[in-house]
């Protein structure tokens, strides 16, 4: 199939080009720093006796992709405007469909790998108790999918600007929204602060956010649901970047 | 090969491009000319499918650009304006990536890629980074990036602009060459390259075509065009500048110098009358009279004369 082959190719400089500079590299580093560090320091994760990864090792995560993922994915089509070398792809034989899967796939890449290299971590905890694999391997997924949804975001972001810092600061600016209004501590702050009529709202939009799903999922209970839902918000972003690069053609 | 029809662009309310209609057969070397923001650049992206026209259609190869893009972009070859480049790739990296999106895999691409940095003159730097290359290097490993695939039909925007010298006299070679089995448009400020290399020409000025032609055609429009300049030595008191006036079918008469015995300058006939008949008439006045004909031959039109007579309008 030549799309899949399109698909690929694109998906494979867009890969090494993370590679060739030192931006993965940097940010490979500063992720795992900072999910060891918060799991030590702020996690207890030496102090709980069960040696259950699940809470200590996680629950940081979203934190973390929120300011890491727009890092790694501002680039992808600002960068692209930016060099004017949209023009050349968008007059490749190629649909625009097969390049923004080819550079979300890359992107999506690099956080694969970013999470492979935490195994270290579980393979510890494996060797000093007997951890349950079961919510591990669905915080895994959770957190994956955590982590490609901010990148989704990121993407459609960059699509609309050339300037990466821009870029940067706006996908930051709503992975926070969509974490911070999946707090239930902010939601009841919300909720108490509006009229008793307004809840019911409230906690729909704080459903359609990230978080809840994520607890939901890494909880162990691997659903089915959130797997969709996430994959119906990278969607929905991938369907924006496709406006934005047609829009800018128009 | 390429046949475009009442292409407009708008940008906003501002009319980019307006009714641009042409054809471009196999074998042709089309020459876009025109002033700077006239439309050149936004016409050739919409022929290759970079921006979506206002209304218009637009054929390559017989097949649609805004039905099949796909397709239709695939037997086209694009150099942008600038010769966009991914800064973080090597040239040979690169031109695998442009070859791979079109549809080139294993040693196909090779090869593929080979003869585009043969063709090129890149062999010397086919492994540097794209963004070390000097300004005239990433013009022609942009250039190479649009011949890879040895498409039919060559969209090239400035494919000269950066170069050397020595690289200018080269693309131009190389232009005129594949513009035998090709159908090549190719947009440029320098004049020199139309006549050099064009089968034909179109001037384009405020996103309309205000001229089309070969060049020879193009250079008769200018004003001065298929003047007789001569340079007569007669006697004194011959009044050579009135007898010259009087031939019929001269409009206007621009001595350059003219005395009592002598004249040379210009004559200049009004179309009813051929130049070479104007000349044949000034040849025998000057032997009716028996003076003498110094030089006499007919001035051929410059283009860059027709392009400022034609595309004057915006500089007041
Ligand atoms: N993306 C855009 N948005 C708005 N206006 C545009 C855009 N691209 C081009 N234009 C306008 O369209 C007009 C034609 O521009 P174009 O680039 O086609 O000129 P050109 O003939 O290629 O000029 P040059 O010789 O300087 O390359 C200009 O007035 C330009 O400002
Ligand atoms: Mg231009």
């Amino acid at each position: 199939m030549s799309s899949t082959k399109n698909i690929f190719a694109v998906f494979k400089r867009e890969f090494f080009s993370y590679f060739n500079s030192p931006v993965a590299y940097v940010i490979l580093v500063i992720y795992l720093l900072a999910v060891m560090g918060f799991c030590f320091f702020f996690g207890g994760f030496l102090s709980t006796d069960d040696a259950s990864l699940t809470r200590p090792f996680f629950m940081w995560h979203p934190w973390i992709y929120m300011v890491l993922a727009p890092a790694v994915g501002m680039k992808l089509w600002s960068e692209e405007h930016r060099l004017g070398t949209m023009e050349l792809l968008m007059t490749m034989p190629i649909s625009p469909w097969q390049a923004i899967l080819g550079k979300f796939f890359a992107a999506a890449m690099v956080w694969l790998i970013a999470l492979t290299l935490t195994f270290p971590i579980v393979w510890t905890v494996s060797y000093l108790g007997e951890p349950d694999s079961g919510p591990i391997l669905s915080s895994y997924v959770a957190s994956y999918f955590y982590a490609i949804s901010c990148l989704a975001v990121t993407s459609a972001v960059s699509a609309f600007t050339r300037s990466q810092v821009i870029c940067f600061i706006i996908s930051v600016a709503i992975c926070l929204v969509l974490t911070l209004l999946g707090m239930q501590q902010v939601v009841d702050a919300i909720i108490k602060s509006l009229p008793a009529s307004m809840e019911d709202t409230v906690r729909f939009i704080s459903y359609l956010c990230f978080l809840s799903h994520f607890y939901d999922m890494s909880k162990g209970l691997l659903v089915f649901r959130d797997i969709l839902y996430f994959a119906s918000v990278i969607t929905f972003c991938l369907m924006i970047t496709h406006y934005a690069i047609q829009s800018k053609r128009a | 090969m390429i046949q475009v029809k009442d292409l407009r662009k708008m940008f906003g309310s501002k009319v980019a491009v307006d009714g641009v209609t042409f054809n471009v057969k196999r074998g042709e070397v089309l020459g876009f000319l025109g002033p700077n923001g006239a439309g050149k650049s936004t016409t050739m992206r919409m022929v290759t499918g970079y921006f979506n026209p206002t209304a218009g259609s637009v054929l390559v190869g017989g097949v649609d650009m805004l039905e099949k893009p796909e397709l239709a972009k695939s037997c086209l070859g694009y150099l942008p304006e600038n010769a966009p480049l991914y800064s973080d790739m090597s040239v040979v990296g690169f031109l695998g990536f442009t070859a791979e999106l079109r549809g080139l895999y294993g040693a196909a691409k090779m090869k593929a890629v080979d003869r585009a940095l043969d063709t090129c003159f890149l062999d010397s730097v086919r492994n540097q980074s794209v963004d070390t290359l000097s300004k005239g290097y990433r013009h022609r490993t942009c250039f190479a990036q649009s011949i890879i695939h040895d498409p039919e039909v060559l969209i090239l925007d400035e494919p000269t602009d950066g170069l050397d010298p020595n690289q200018k006299h080269e693309v131009r070679n190389l232009i005129k060459r594949m513009g035998e089995t090709k159908a090549i448009v190719f947009s440029t400020h320098i004049l020199e390259e139309v006549e050099a290399v064009c089968s034909r020409a179109i001037i384009i000025d405020h996103g309309k075509i205000v001229a089309d032609g070969t060049p020879a055609d193009l250079k008769r429009r200018a004003p001065g065009a298929d003047a007789i300049h001569v340079v007569i030595r007669g006697f004194a008191g011959s009044g050579i500048r009135a007898e010259l006036e009087k031939i019929i079918g001269v409009e206007k008469i621009e001595p350059k110098s003219c005395d009592d015995s002598s004249f040379s300058g210009r004559v200049l006939s009004t179309h009813k009358i051929k130049p070479s008949e104007l000349a044949l008439e000034i040849a025998a006045l000057v032997s009716a009279k028996s003076w003498k004909l110094e030089e006499l031959h007919r001035e051929e039109g410059r283009l860059d004369e027709v392009f400022r007579s034609i595309t004057r309008s915006d500089v007041v």
